[in-house]
């Protein structure tokens, strides 16, 4: 009875509780993130831009006093900060690069291991669990030029002393902390590929075979295509993940020596915190989210046009 | 039919050969954990130590221990972090499932003006790191006194892990057939009944990943805490990290036997929920 009265009621249109909860339910659903998010996000994002403009210092004793754009220009000035910007440019291209090739391949070959793959996806996660600073403390030290275990495996192949300053010397530094960044984070992209292919309908692949398609071609023409969108997702990912880099490097080398392997990120916590000119820090740190965000909005357009054309 | 053997065969050799590549730092760490640090600073290297014993885990947990020369990790409030740390994780994982999960029931069961605009503020906030918000966070949280305290962790945190939480629970909801909701409602559910009847029993899983996401996001966070935690009433172990490394020597074994033991309880809970963890990832790729 009370059931029927319902459905009689929904065909003489709506009710108040349902008229009102379509305007009203979705905001009062959003409000507590927006809320957290305002206050531990937006507040200290218009902190720091109010503060760039003056020319506050975490010593000064007097107030902030307004200087205009005066921080920015010194930034467009500083050679360090253009070439950090490209470096961080280079390194989210090739970490992102590299962990997606190598993902695609670990996952094409984990696929065929039918027995076991459970136990073998486990092991392939365990680099994900490890924080970035154990990675960064953990690769530091294998590299570590006296006594780490990269030097100690060439000691013994040669059997002298072989004694590479890895995080020290020009190129070999940002290698390094690449092969960290690499190996901390291709596991994502085996993952979620694995579970793409794993999706392909097996019929596809049992018709190429019937068609004698060899191993290579099944790969490039059936697995890449039907991986597309977890490519471009997994890329995305990553690549917002990878341009906030700062916890690894800031182990492995700080940046340094003598900016070497300085990120954005690594040098806004030079300026703030440690030459302690936190103004111009939260200059810096205002135009690279600037950079960020339009960068964000540009792959989130981009995974957007994705779906639709796969729909 | 050898054509296949073969190829299995293949796949198989390069899988493992790739496995033991990722697992050496993992190996090396746990060893590492167990051998003398005179062992560990010498050249030639000692390969095979005859010395491996638990010391540096009893003498993190508290436990008298043989002493070694320098350091041992006895001097380091292990508990204190693993308090704060485990706090910090649960508690701010708790809040962000509960504020996310609603976000995504809006995303993903209405339309309204300006969906589309939130959806991608919210996901912008992302492009933000730790660091950046470190030092007014500092400031602030001291005018609220609850700088260098969990609940000042809780709530950065939660901030932290609300749009991904969000956007994974919104792939989730998703998936669930409208039909059941409408069922409901025609049984005389309200809209809010049934999302709470209805869709949170069936959205399980996804809270199963979104969880490990969020914990481990927090468990392993090191910007924020380092600036805004000071004392062992709030330091967590990635901040706590940096006591093997205080001294003119690093006393590498202390910090290997604290890093097992940060990972224990992350692979416990990636283990436990492995399977809802690859949905939860391949949803948000085709979804969301």
């Amino acid at each position: 009875m009370h059931s029927q009265n319902i459905v009689l009621d929904k065909g003489a249109g709506d009710n108040k509780f349902f008229s009102e909860s379509k305007t009203r339910l979705p905001f009062v659903l959003l409000l507590p993130s927006l809320v957290v998010m305002f206050f531990v996000v937006g507040y200290p994002m218009l902190y720091s831009f109010v503060i760039s403009f003056t020319n506050y210092t975490l010593v000064s004793s007097g107030g902030p006093k307004f200087v205009g754009f005066k921080n920015y220009i010194t930034l467009f000035k500083d050679p360090v900060f253009g070439r950090a910007l490209l470096r961080t440019v280079f390194y989210m291209l090739i970490a992102v690069n590299a962990e997606f090739i190598l993902g695609l391949l670990i996952a094409n070959a984990m696929s065929h291991v039918i027995r076991g793959q459970g136990i073998l996806r486990t092991i392939i996660m365990m680099p994900m669990m490890f924080a970035p600073v154990l990675v960064g403390f953990q690769f530091k030290w294998i590299f570590n030029d006296q006594v780490g275990l990269v030097n100690n495996i060439l000691y013994e192949i040669f059997g002298h002393p072989v004694i590479i300053p890895w995080l020290i010397k020009k190129p070999l530094g940002f290698i390094t902390i690449l092969i960290a960044e690499i190996w901390m984070n291709t596991p994502f992209m085996v993952i979620i590929f694995l579970a793409g292919i794993m999706a392909i309908p097996t019929e596809i692949l049992e018709a190429s075979d019937v068609d004698g398609a060899t191993e290579w071609q099944k790969f490039i023409h059936i697995t890449v295509p039907s991986l597309m969108p977890f490519i471009y997702i997994a890329m995305a990912v990553r690549s917002l993940d990878i341009a906030k880099a700062y916890d690894l490097v800031s182990i492995m080398t700080g940046g340094g020596p003598a900016h070497r392997t300085e990120l954005i990120w690594t040098y806004v916590y030079r300026l703030a915190f440690t030459s302690q000119k936190f103004a111009l820090g939260s200059a810096m740190s205002y135009i690279t989210v600037l950079l960020a965000v339009l960068f964000t909005y540009y792959l989130f357009r981009q995974l957007i046009r994705v779906r639709k054309v796969r729909e | 039919m050898s054509y296949f053997k073969r190829r299995h065969l293949f796949s198989k050799i390069i899988t493992y050969i790739v496995l033991l590549i990722f697992l050496i730092p993992v190996l090396w760490l746990i060893y590492t954990s167990m051998k003398p640090n005179i062992e560990i600073n010498t050249r030639p290297p000692v390969w095979f130590s005859k010395n491996m014993n638990f010391d540096s885990y009893l003498a993190l947990l508290g436990f008298p221990v043989k002493h070694e020369g320098f350091g041992f990790g006895e001097n380091v409030p292990f508990g204190d972090y693993f308090r704060n740390s485990i706090l910090a994780a649960l508690g701010s994982t708790f809040f962000a499932l509960i504020i996310g999960t609603l976000a995504a029931y809006s995303f993903s069961s209405f339309k309204f003006k300006g969906r589309n605009g939130i959806f991608l503020t919210l996901m912008l906030a992302r492009a933000i790191p730790g660091i950046a918000l470190s030092l007014p966070l500092l400031v602030l949280f001291t005018k609220m006194k609850i700088a260098d305290t969990v609940p000042g962790l809780i709530i950065a945190y939660t901030a932290m892990n609300v749009p991904f939480t969000a956007w994974l629970m919104s792939g989730f909801i998703g998936e669930i057939p409208k039909e059941l909701s409408e069922a409901a409602m025609i049984d005389g559910c309200s809209k809010w009944e049934s999302f709470v009847k209805v869709e949170i029993p069936l959205v399980g899983p996804g809270l199963a990943a979104s969880g490990i996401f969020a914990f481990l996001a927090a468990w392993n966070e090191f910007a924020i805490a380092s600036v805004i935690t000071r004392t062992t009433a709030a330091k967590t172990f990635p901040v706590g990290l940096f006591d093997f490394t205080a001294e003119f020597v690093s006393d590498w074994r202390g910090m290997c036997a604290m890093s097992v033991m940060m990972l224990i309880p992350a692979i416990i809970f990636v283990i436990t929920v492995q399977k809802q963890l690859v949905k939860g990832l391949t949803l948000g790729a085709i979804k969301g």
